[in-house]
């Protein structure tokens, strides 16, 4: 009689453990979803306010129509790439950084632009918009991290296979102007 | 590692069950004295702490808000602003965006409020927000994002109410214990013990003296604790240890003390609102760890993970790093070198400053004119006239 009982707690242990293991993956799986979410609604963010910026800064910058054309450009391509998957998403989106960070570079050489207070504001919501890119990026990578590591490790890693979780993909870029970023070096 | 609160809130967790310690101690001596009954007191005492802490659990932020007048703002009166904390809100894996508030005040400080992550604010002094770069706000408002995300907020609330809670009855328990209290209660035993009741009666009051004393010292190693925790995620979520280091020597160098703050409220807020100058090191009576150590430790950090921070705060200390060890993963993650943002169109300090006092003026109802000739005019809510004369060119204006 004792055994049975033994059997059964040992059954409804293993049950408990199962589903508390289960919904923290699900959990965890969630939380990715969120976090690329985020991502795509800063990514968004961006694609708006391009438009808005070459055009104020149109009128400014007579001799710098290959840098907006560069940064138009890699907007379209970003935009029609926002269906493709994570890797080659994250390629266009590199690309459309680097246009931007060279025109905003640019403006360094227009001081009538630089005191433009629609150009200022639409600056600000520009940088906003790259900082958050890259901050639910980072949040969006840990997340994917924290959940393969999940899936991976004993024992919830038997519960995943079981279920069938599959591994989260991380959103790598690599910015042309994040290669090339200059080294600043003290010499003594 | 966004888990790390529950682990490390263990520790806090002791802590505060010592302060709990010393409340029911209070609640009993206080029973045995006044009412010659232990568990009278042990009442009253639970019933002051459960009121104070209900008060402080549902009404403490817009208590905490109010006194120090702080002003709610919206996207539209202060951009950068919103943006950062937006910033620090994705970073850190917030689900719902704080309020912003400012507080009219030329002293720098800041703190975060609201008893759970859903409902929270974070608060910054119009002096610190003129102060700061944006990289150095970004470090500032992401270390009251941890406070929120931390949920340190409501921890160092409700050790606020139990060490009010002591400070109260302490006070209230020695004062008629000298004056009176005890009087009446020796007439009403007459005949009773008188040389073990006095005995008592020195016991009782060296510890009603005391209780306060030591639970201050425990509610500012709670702090202290919280406060380097809270710069570590500064660090892990802007991946730029710099920005909080060079905020945090902004804030050093002043020594504006905030009207609006005072000793319960004192670490909620970022650096010490009553620092003085020298004050020292390793101070045991300070809510926050010294601000000099707190940069020398961000300063020194190789990457910006837990790792890092722990590493650096063990060389600093000695001993028992600061972080749990269940938040310590072995990952790397590296600090960001290259700030695209900033340098092109970064506002400097008078900039900054006008920028705060227009927003200062409008969240008081003003209106503010433009003159063609440069001077600003600010119309008060209460001006009725339709039109409105430049005193320094005389141009008239529509109001």
């Amino acid at each position: 009689m004792i055994a049975v009982y033994v059997i059964i707690g040992i059954v409804v242990v293993l049950a408990i453990v199962l589903w508390l293991l289960y919904n923290g993956l699900v959990r965890l799986r969630n939380q990715v979803k969120n976090a690329w979410a985020q991502i795509d609604v800063q990514l968004k963010r961006r694609y708006d306010l391009i438009p808005n910026l070459v055009e104020t800064v149109k009128g400014y910058m007579k001799h710098e129509r290959e840098t907006l054309e560069a940064v138009t450009k890699a907007r379209n391509i970003a935009q029609q790439a926002s269906s493709a998957g994570a890797g080659e998403r994250a390629k266009a989106e590199g690309e459309l950084s680097s246009a931007l960070s060279r025109l905003l570079a640019v403006v360094e050489r227009y001081p009538d632009l630089k005191a433009n207070q629609n150009f200022l504001a639409l600056q600000e919501e520009l940088t906003s918009t790259e900082n958050k890119i890259s901050f639910s990026r980072q949040f969006y990578n840990d997340s994917v991290l924290r959940y393969n590591n999940q899936t991976q490790m004993v024992p919830s890693n038997i519960v995943a296979s079981m279920f069938r979780f599959k591994a989260g993909e991380f959103f790598e870029v690599t910015l042309a102007a994040e290669r090339e970023a200059p080294k600043v070096s003290f010499t003594k | 590692m966004w888990e790390q609160i529950r682990s490390n809130q263990i520790r806090s967790v002791v802590l505060t069950i010592g302060m709990g310690v010393l409340l029911i101690l209070i609640g009993y001596f206080l029973g045995l004295y006044f009412f010659d009954n232990a568990t009278a007191g042990l009442v009253i005492a639970i019933l002051v702490w459960v009121v104070l802490s209900l008060i402080a659990y549902f009404q403490g932020d817009s208590i905490l808000l109010s006194m120090s007048r702080a002003k709610k703002i919206s996207r539209d009166d202060h951009p950068r602003l919103y943006n950062v904390v937006e910033e620090m809100k994705i970073a850190s894996g917030l689900e719902k965006m704080p309020d912003i508030y400012i507080i009219d005040d030329p002293a720098l400080n800041a703190f975060a409020t609201g008893r759970d992550p859903n409902r929270a604010s974070v608060a910054i002094t119009s002096g610190l927000l003129q102060k700061l770069s944006r990289d150095e706000l970004q470090g500032v408002i992401g270390h009251e994002i941890s406070h929120i995300k931390n949920r340190d907020v409501l921890l160092m609330a409700m050790c606020g109410v139990l060490l009010g809670t002591i400070v109260i009855l302490a006070w209230y328990g020695s004062r008629f214990l000298i004056f009176g209290g005890a009087g009446s209660r020796r007439s009403s035993s007459s005949g009773g013990g008188g040389g073990a009741g006095l005995i008592i009666l020195i016991v009782g009051l060296v510890f009603m003296i005391l209780a306060p004393i030591f639970a201050q010292f425990i509610y500012f190693a709670i702090s202290r604790k919280r406060e380097y925790l809270a710069d570590a995620s500064s660090a892990l979520y802007t991946r730029y240890p710099e920005g909080l280091a060079s905020a945090l020597e902004k804030l050093g160098a002043s020594t504006g003390q905030l009207k609006s703050a005072n000793k319960a409220t004192a670490p909620m807020y970022i650096v010490n609102p009553f620092r003085r100058k020298g004050m020292k090191a390793s101070d045991l009576t300070g809510t926050h760890p010294p601000i000099s150590e707190r940069i020398r430790i961000l300063r020194a950090m190789a990457g910006a993970s837990f790792n890092n921070y722990d590493q650096v705060y063990r060389q600093v200390h000695g001993g028992k790093g600061v972080i749990p060890a269940a938040s310590l993963t072995a990952e790397t993650v590296p600090i960001a070198t290259v700030k695209l943002e900033g340098e092109a169109g970064e506002l400097d300090e008078m900039q900054r400053a006008r920028e705060t006092s227009d927003v200062m003026w409008r969240l008081s109802k003003y209106n503010t004119i433009t003159c063609d000739c440069g001077a600003k005019l600010r119309v008060p809510p209460n001006f009725k006239e339709p039109q409105i004369k430049c005193p320094h060119c005389g141009r008239t204006h529509q109001v």
